[in-house]
């Protein structure tokens, strides 16, 4: 359902990705591991047209990423985003936050968006946070606010930009579970994370990029067990034995 | 001081007509002022080259010309070109568009204070410009943006004395016209200070109590 084909990006001399393809199916979770400035968030942004891409295509479904078009808005209901660093809006409750999209992007009545909003709380564990404002909250509570934030827009895909990376170590689990759980049910996912087990676990497909394109992908499983490339080898070798 | 108070008492009801002008042009001047300000401030960061440029430049030539050059341009040259408006107009119109440069810088460096990240979470849940202008970024720059508002605010009650230069009768000019007819300057003048400073004390402390609260009060 997302297809991306020879996606090329510079930011002024700086060629980010040089030449991005892949698909992603229905339903598919697919972690994207690499270095920082390997290009790994870039492609996330490129999807829902928070960046503008130089070359090449990217699709979802039928509808072409355009940042400029009309179109964007569109591609930005179907397509949402969990970021770094939760990005939620510190001036609304949690529930304002979730209801934010529904009620003034999508024109659903209020009381509808409530509902479905007190559901996606409880769903991230947070029915009791209804009326929190976000720096009440913790970043673990936030990001799982974040996450019933981009759930409410009903989104065929959820883009995850390093959701745990800005995350106290004990929070992250919480984060993680809620991520485990919308896996389970079926929702496609793209997920840019350095939360190895994690991927090796939940994710049908890994990639590892460096340098804007990439060096190998394959089944999650297998692949963050066993890479064959030794960049692959090497970057596992020193996330998951730092020391 | 028997004497003052006895000049106070005569000459108090004319002047608390000028102040009555005085309020009437400051809060005039406020509105079109805060208006117009926005309006610059959303050029500048609408990411549009030309608005951009436009707001620039327009804000940089009020700010280079005198609040009193641009007053007597109104009410003195505009007639010329067949736009004739009352001094009372002239005055609200002048210190409405001299004053919005600064209240547009001050917009624009609230709006921009905001993380950038606001406006991506608003955009990735399919949120237009101005959508994120009205619903996001503009109701978090207020608590940033308020303070410096409230001096703005004392500056532009003291700056409307400016209008008394294209006639509008209001609390410098009617104090001044009391002083050349009775030579009772050292009452007249007291009492004008005082006036101004009825006015603009009460508001120096609604400005200090915005900036404890926002300083403090971020719920």
């Amino acid at each position: 359902m997302i297809v991306l084909d020879n996606v090329h990006k510079s930011f002024g001399s700086n060629h980010v990705l040089r030449g991005f393809s892949t698909r992603i199916e229905k339903g598919e979770i697919v972690c994207i591991i690499g270095p920082s400035g390997s290009g790994k968030s870039t492609v996330l942004r490129c999807i829902n047209g928070l960046e503008a891409y130089d070359d090449g295509s990217i699709r979802i479904g039928e509808t072409r990423v355009d940042r400029d078009s009309k179109s964007i808005v569109d591609v930005r209901k179907r397509v949402s985003m969990v970021f770094q660093r939760f990005n939620l809006f510190p001036h609304r409750t949690a529930l304002e936050n979730i209801t934010e999209g529904p009620i003034y992007v999508k024109g659903e009545p209020r009381d509808r968006a409530e509902e479905r909003g007190r559901k996606l709380l409880a769903r991230v564990g947070l029915a009791e946070k209804e009326t929190a404002h976000p720096p009440q909250l913790s970043g673990g509570q936030q990001q799982r606010v974040a996450i019933a934030r981009a759930l409410a827009m009903e989104p065929e895909a959820i883009l995850f930009d390093e959701p745990t990376s800005a995350l106290d170590p004990e929070l992250v689990g919480e984060v993680l579970a809620v991520m485990k759980s919308l896996a389970e049910e079926g929702m496609t996912m793209v997920i840019v994370t350095h939360e190895i087990a994690f991927a090796r676990e939940v994710a049908d497909r890994a990639i590892f990029m460096d340098q804007g394109v990439i060096v190998e992908e394959g089944p999650a499983r297998e692949m963050l067990s066993a890479p064959k490339q030794p960049r692959t080898q090497d970057f596992l070798r020193r996330v998951t034995h730092p020391i | 001081m028997q004497r003052f108070l006895t000049d106070a008492a005569e000459y108090l009801p004319i002047l608390m007509q000028g102040v009555g002008l005085t309020i009437l042009v400051t809060i005039g001047s406020l509105i079109l002022s805060t208006v117009l300000g926005l309006v610059w401030a959303l050029m500048r960061v609408s990411g549009i080259k030309v608005l951009d440029w436009t707001a620039k430049i327009f804000v940089n030539f009020i700010r280079g010309v005198p609040i009193i050059v641009q007053l007597f341009y109104i009410y003195f040259v505009l007639p010329d070109m067949g736009i004739a408006l009352s001094a009372m107009q002239s005055a609200i119109i002048g210190l409405g568009i001299a004053y919005s440069a600064y209240q547009s810088e001050n917009f624009r460096a609230g709006i921009q204070a905001i993380d950038h990240g606001q406006i991506e979470a608003a955009q990735s849940i399919g949120m237009g410009w101005w959508m994120i202008m009205r619903r996001v970024i503009l109701p978090q720059a207020i608590r940033i943006v308020l303070p410096p508002y409230g001096n703005i605010m004392i500056m532009m009650l003291k700056d409307s004395s400016q209008a008394s230069t294209i006639t509008v009768a209001e609390l410098a000019m009617q104090g001044k016209l009391i002083a050349s007819a009775t030579f009772k300057n050292t009452s007249v003048f007291t009492m004008v200070a005082i006036l101004y400073l009825c006015m603009s004390l009460p508001l120096m402390y609604l400005v200090s109590r915005l900036e404890k609260h926002y300083a403090t009060g971020r719920r």
